[in-house]
């Protein structure tokens, strides 16, 4: 409980643009420390707080490095002994909760299962029933563009086809939260612009909560209602900025000069903490 | 321009070169000359007395000998006895090394504490366990199966053990963001992965059970392939020894295919499958 004294630190008061409903996610001070393999003690993130509404679409941007990766572990539960608090609408989770839905940066389907079965998993970890998994899924393979590939075997689909099966996985027991990290990081630049354009669709029509972790400012800022800018060594948020640009966004978005000038921001913020210039790959 | 040229002047082939082309001579019919091949130079070399007929039968008296031993009516009970032996030696190595291997690989308190032992038991070749085991397990098949088990346990449990191991750990991110158990891990994720090597230990282990039913009956025994060998050698019958060696290369040809099913069954995903 040392954890929740933490909390009330007047985290609050600094957010910029703050959500005035209830948030479905709100970290306080997270803080993490590794030890390297000489014993000395490095800070990956401190005092990392934040809140995301319902069915916003939130983006965390910063350089390789910077801690994003931790952020997203400390949500999903698979991080040990980090201080500060997380709390999935309203309470305080210390593990993993079947109210996040998590896709990697690898799709990790398992090779053994159909693409049906790939996608039906967490109802068999959930104990859920099977006949409406099944269903549930085959909805959900629909949604996210991969019907008719029920039977095959990840490894006869493209990387694309697997991350869009891992989405669907992700969405399969319903989560109020779907939280991406780097999702289409090992894809081509092409089939990434398709992908975010899918996602922002599914997000839309799932009527999802998104936390997404990305180094790509320009994919950050296409498909998000907020971004949050980090700085590495030790990661912490810079500063949050609203993207008021109209929905649905095509991909022509890019030509329009808000979008440019919110890229550079961005940039510009991101140079300033890390004295270079960070990754930017504008193919987006 | 050239192109043209070339495409007119050639001449389309007639049907006599096309007969005498030469084509590519299958595998599996180069696989059949050399072993007709080797078998027609031990017929030549035995029959001409350059090679005695006690160091090498003459390849065309083992197919008679192997008639006679059939006809013998004792050939069918001595097959089962060997295959029985090493069946249940395997089936006792496959149970004690995945479950063993499971627990070493689950468990550090476990695999500290059992590793050393295995690491000295690998290094040792386990064959020379034989004599005691038929100290142990006496004259029948019991010390058969023994040996069997013992030398057929260490490819399924170092295989199980690496295999487990090897999960990546990506994939467990994925259960463990669920909230999913241990037991859920394992059966779902690990145990699945695990499966290419596991079988890989299976295809071993499946040989060196055979091999050690054999040894066994080597030591000392009444019954089995293994005990008929030793009977033949010490009559000199060197044509019944090589009919009993075509009765085990066939046994051993049928355990290799069932282990083939097996893994298409099972590792139909895998991609070094096919």
């Amino acid at each position: 409980m040392g954890k929740m004294d933490r909390v009330t630190l007047g985290e609050t008061l600094s957010m910029p643009g703050a959500i005035t409903a209830a948030p479905v996610i709100a970290t306080r001070g997270l803080g993490k420390t590794y030890a390297t393999s000489a014993g000395e003690k490095i800070d990956a993130l401190t005092q990392v707080s934040f809140d995301v509404g319902q069915g916003e679409f939130v983006s965390l941007v910063g350089p390789s490095g910077c801690g994003k990766t931790t952020v997203m572990r400390i949500l999903a539960g698979l991080v040990a002994g980090y201080s500060g608090s997380v709390s999935v609408g309203g309470r305080i989770v210390h593990g993993p909760t079947p109210e996040i839905g998590v896709v990697f940066q690898d799709a990790n389907l398992m090779p053994w299962r159909t693409v049906l079965a790939n996608v039906t998993l967490p109802g068999q970890v959930l104990r859920l029933d099977k006949r409406a998994c099944e269903a549930r899924a085959m909805e959900l393979l629909a949604l996210v563009g991969l019907s008719g590939f029920e039977m095959k075997l990840p490894g006869e689909l493209s990387g694309g086809m697997r991350q869009r099966a891992a989405i669907a996985r992700a969405l399969l027991h319903d989560p109020r939260i779907l939280l991406m990290d780097e999702p289409f990081g090992a894809l081509d630049a092409m089939t990434r612009d398709n992908m975010n354009v899918e996602l922002a669709r599914i997000a839309a029509e799932a009527g999802k909560t998104v936390f997404l972790i990305t180094h790509s400012i320009a994919e950050s800022v296409f498909l998000s209602d907020r971004v949050l800018v980090m700085s590495s060594r030790p990661g912490r948020i810079i500063e949050t900025i609203n993207i008021d640009l109209p929905r649905p966004r095509s991909l022509d978005v890019v030509a329009d000069p808000m979008f440019a000038a919110t890229v550079l921001r961005i940039r510009r913020l991101l140079e300033q903490s890390t004295g270079k210039d960070p990754h930017v790959t504008l193919a987006h | 321009m050239t192109t043209q040229d070339h495409l007119t002047t050639s001449h389309p082939p007639s049907a006599l070169s096309r007969l005498f082309r030469p084509r590519p001579v299958p595998d599996l019919v180069l696989t059949a000359i050399l072993v007709i091949g080797a078998i027609g130079a031990c017929q030549v070399l035995v029959y001409s007395g350059l090679v005695s007929r006690f160091v090498m039968p003459l390849p065309s008296s083992v197919l008679p000998a192997l008639g006679e031993l059939v006809h013998g009516g004792t050939l069918g009970e001595n097959i089962l006895v060997t295959v029985g032996e090493a069946a249940i030696g395997f089936g006792i190595a496959v149970t004690i090394g995945l479950v063993l291997g499971t627990l070493i690989a689950e468990f550090r308190t476990i695999e500290r504490i059992v590793y050393p032992y295995l690491i000295a038991l690998q290094t040792m070749p386990k064959i020379a366990l034989a004599p005691v085991l038929l100290v142990w397990f006496g004259f029948g098949p019991g010390s058969k199966i023994a040996v069997a088990a013992v030398i057929s346990l260490f490819p399924i449990l170092v295989n199980t053990i690496a295999g487990l191991k090897s999960c990546d750990p990506g994939r467990l991110d994925v259960l463990r963001a669920l909230g999913a158990s241990r037991w859920d891990c394992f059966r779902l994720v690990k145990l699945p992965n695990a499966l290419p090597f596991i079988f890989s230990g299976l295809s071993a282990a499946v040989m060196f059970a055979l091999t050690g039913a054999l040894v066994g009956e080597f030591v000392g025994a009444s019954a089995g392939l293994g005990y008929l060998i030793v009977q033949a050698n010490n009559s000199m019958d060197i044509p019944q020894v090589f009919a009993i060696l075509l009765v085990l290369v066939a046994i051993g040809v049928a355990a290799f295919a069932a282990m083939q099913i097996a893994r298409r069954k099972f590792l139909f995903w895998s991609p070094n499958e096919d």
